[in-house]
């Protein structure tokens, strides 16, 4: 390195040249979850610039959808986010039941949101647990995952997955559940319930925790709607949108889905809101349960061919991911695979607004900023 | 009776090099020991064991890992300037040590035939010896963040730079505190004036201030910034490996230790024994090797609190860190320096009732909350650092979309029947019109 800087002398400190320093963030670093790469432009410890790399993890998704049956395209809708394999595998079944006119058994219907609002929860505690931990508090992460794995443990029994459930059939679903399930499923729930608020006394109230997220990366409302942001984060700012109860699919149309919101769009209000949709989410999954349980026996399934073949059309299935809206816009054109299956996750359009809120923040803030898009680098990069 | 000085100064040459030997041995062994201790409690609060393989209760796992970080490859980066990145690890390290000569660890004990103090010099000034090289030990810091020629340890070596001179700052004024009641600066003369009442509840405000900036001066959670795992990757460490990480890693550790036996020696009274104990036997217990194991309780307890802590909160932002620093620790102290002083002066002076001391202390309040009612509110200011959003050449979204109304929120009448009721979710009905017009 033999790089010869010339400083003007004497000419003040006006003129004296200084140079902005620029920082690679990733794709290995501790803070992006994966392969996620930012490169900063830092003067001091204030960012001048951020630009966002994507695509470390491009896996070419939507082409392989292409190429597979409608079986196989469930293994691969399952694993872009990794944290919410049923919820993304949902948004499948439901494109291609609706071209196919299929109607899904009842219990199958409750299953399906029981299990749904079940992973929800598994992924916004894998949050409540990533994002103390950016902030240097390195305890919560265990309390989280204690919960995590109650939760894991009966999704589990009646799936036999513990990431990547793979229950989700064209039709319904794979199994009927297990035999006293239900009951094993209120008791994680009561439990669940419990050990989330001792998460929330560990962060919740701390001064410290507070300065650092409080009226940090502040996103407002109109910027959220600019960017197609959703789910938590949107909700955070103040944009009341959750597709469970606007454009209810399974059902969402009978249940009263209360959605957590808060105006300030700040970290915290974005960790606030996660938090309690963990309460109202556990909530859920136990009027489903019950609703399971009072449901009268049948089908899980309806049989379909093993030969799927989905009528020529197109439709578009959006679902409310744990961490966004995530939508799939199938085109079919009467084959045994879809000619088009374009794949609109959450956090793809979820960091995109992270630039805007890191510019002029110190580089302790964009940790924390960067932590609460509460993003998957697979959701970003497909 | 001699002083502990003159004690001191008639030890032979091999009884130092015993105390020397023994010093060291107690730095090394308690930053082994530390580790395990560290990761065994805060294990216990995150519910998980924590390392308990390698020997009894898994007491030999630091060991095991010092051993393993001498055998891994020592690199050196290539951009890296060579003898500063070599010495900045044994900058760091030796002043760790040096600091721990002047704690007294006990009173006069018998050794081998000779009468000497617990303590390896007793210097006029030790407790600034102590501050020396807590500072010294920072050009480590820096010097490996400069030298290390990447800008992740660079950005930690700045923050270190900045978090020491202040909290050096915190807590030099702490201590004077404690010097304006001892009347002295050595650490065996401070032991002894606290027989009559330990400092931590005679001088309560410098305890405080000086157990936050220890945290502060020590790198540690919550104040851990030149090394912010999540942010910095290892912050100023980042590229060392080998023995040389393991140099920086034993000199965090000896440094709690050095300042939790400060803290001991200046406000818990040293190797003094606690109340009810002390009381036995006329004091026997403050006699011959006893205080030592008061000594190392106490450190302990220090000790603890520093794991308590990183198990327990999050870290301070750079900013709010140098705010909590400059403009609440070092003003509470200058204030209550001048009371100390005010106090002293007063109590010192013939002929003062205490009735016309304690006038004296009202009016003195009461100034000072009349001052305090007279500041002006805080005003919140324009931040001149914003840097306005510019773009980065991606293209934007239209930036005039308004925010869609929020829809009503839909209620349902109770379904009378759930079983009865047919089923046909919204997305089967609209399956229809979309198949519909599908066909394209």
């Amino acid at each position: 390195m033999t790089t010869e800087r010339t400083v003007a002398i004497g000419s003040g400190a006006a003129e004296l040249a200084t140079e902005d320093m620029v920082l690679n963030i990733g794709p290995q670093h501790p803070a992006t979850h994966g392969v996620l790469r930012l490169r900063l432009t830092l003067d001091g410890e204030r960012i001048t610039e951020v630009e966002p790399i994507v695509g470390y993890m491009h896996r070419g998704a939507e082409k392989l959808f292409e190429v597979r049956d409608y079986r196989q395209i469930l293994v691969l809708a399952n694993r872009h986010d990794w944290l919410s394999a049923f919820a993304n595998e949902l948004g499948v079944v439901l494109a291609v039941e609706r071209l196919l006119d299929i109607e899904v058994p009842v219990r199958a219907v409750w299953t399906r949101m029981l299990l749904a609002e079940l992973n929800r929860v598994l992924n916004h505690l894998m949050f409540l647990g990533s994002y103390p931990i950016e902030l240097g508090a390195i305890t919560p992460i265990f309390y989280a995952f204690r919960e995590r794995e109650a939760l894991q443990q009966v999704m589990e029994e009646a799936t036999g997955g513990r990431m990547h459930y793979m229950f989700n059939r064209v039709g319904g679903l794979r199994d009927d559940l297990p035999a006293g399930w239900l009951d094993r499923v209120r008791r994680a729930v009561a439990e669940v319930r419990a050990g989330t608020a001792q998460i929330e006394n560990l962060i919740r109230g701390n001064e410290i925790f507070h300065a650092r997220t409080r009226g940090v990366g502040v996103l407002a409302a109109s910027v959220a709607a600019q960017y197609g942001v959703s789910g938590p984060i949107a909700r955070a700012s103040g944009l009341d949108f959750d597709l469970r109860r606007d454009e209810p699919y399974l059902a969402y149309d009978e249940l009263d889905v209360p959605v957590v919101t808060r105006t300030a769009g700040d970290c915290l209000a974005r960790f606030e809101c996660l938090l309690d949709q963990v309460g109202v989410s556990l909530n859920l999954a136990e009027t489903c349960a019950d609703r399971l349980a009072a449901l009268p026996p049948g089908p899980i399934s309806v049989r379909t061919p093993k030969n799927l073949k989905v009528p020529e059309g197109h439709t578009y299935a959006w679902t409310e991911n744990p961490l966004g809206v995530n939508g799939y816009y199938l085109v079919s054109r009467g084959e045994r695979t879809p000619w088009r299956l374009k794949l609109r996750s959450a956090s793809f359009n979820n960091i995109q607004v992270a630039p805007d809120l890191m510019r002029g923040a110190l580089v302790a803030d964009m940790i924390a900023i960067l932590g609460s898009m509460f993003f998957v680098v697979g959701d970003i990069d497909k | 009776m001699k002083t502990t000085a003159e004690l001191i100064a008639d030890d032979p040459l091999w009884l130092s090099i015993i105390k020397v030997v023994a010093i060291f041995a107690f730095g090394v062994v308690m930053t082994l020991f530390m580790i395990w201790l560290e990761r065994r409690v805060v294990g216990r609060m995150q519910h998980r064991p924590g390392p308990n393989r390698v020997g009894p209760f898994g007491l030999l796992q630091s060991l095991a890992d010092g051993l393993k970080l001498a055998f891994k490859e020592d690199i050196r980066p290539v951009v890296a300037d060579k003898w500063v990145y070599f010495l900045a690890p044994i900058i760091s390290a030796i002043p760790a040590f040096l600091a721990f000569s002047v704690i007294p660890f006990g009173p006069d004990v018998t050794m081998f035939g000779h009468h000497t103090a617990l303590q390896l010099v007793d210097l006029p000034v030790g407790v600034l010896v102590i501050l020396a090289c807590s500072s010294l030990g920072v050009y480590g810091i820096v010097l490996s963040g400069w030298a290390s020629g990447s800008p992740y340890p660079l950005l930690g070596s700045l923050r270190s730079a900045a978090q020491v001179i202040s909290y050096e700052i915190a807590m030099g004024l702490s201590i004077v505190g404690v010097i304006l009641r001892s009347h002295s600066l050595s650490t065996s003369d401070i032991v002894n004036a606290q027989e009559g009442g330990w400092y931590f509840w005679l001088l309560p405000v410098s305890f405080v201030v000086y157990a936050i900036s220890m945290v502060g001066e020590t790198n540690r959670a919550p104040f851990d910034l030149p090394e912010a795992e999540s942010e910095l990757v290892g912050g100023f460490h980042t590229e060392y490996s080998s023995l040389k990480f393991a140099l920086f890693f034993l000199a965090e550790y000896v440094n709690m230790v050095v300042v939790s036996a400060l803290a001991t020696t200046l406000f818990l009274g040293g190797w003094r024994a606690p109340w009810p104990l002390s009381a036995i036997d006329g004091g026997v217990l403050n006699t011959g090797w006893w205080p030592i194991l008061w000594f190392v309780g106490k450190t302990f307890f220090f000790l603890f609190v520093f794991v308590w802590l990183r198990g327990t909160l999050p870290r301070l932002r750079y900013d709010q860190f140098m705010r909590l620093g400059w403009k609440v620790l070092v003003p509470v102290s200058l204030v209550w320096i001048v009371l100390i002083a005010a106090s002293n002066a007063l109590w010192n002076t013939p002929g003062v009732t205490t009735g016309q001391r304690l006038i004296f202390f009202g009016v003195g309040i009461v100034v000072l909350l009349v001052f305090a009612l007279l500041l002006p509110d805080k005003r919140v200011a324009d931040d001149e650092e914003f840097v306005p959003v510019t773009g980065s050449g991606y293209p934007l979204p239209p930036l005039d979309l308004s925010v869609p109304k929020s829809p009503p929120r839909r209620r349902l009448p109770a379904a009378p029947e759930p079983a009865e009721r047919e089923m046909e979710p919204a997305a089967v009905a609209a399956a229809d019109k979309e198949t519909g017009d599908g066909s394209l």
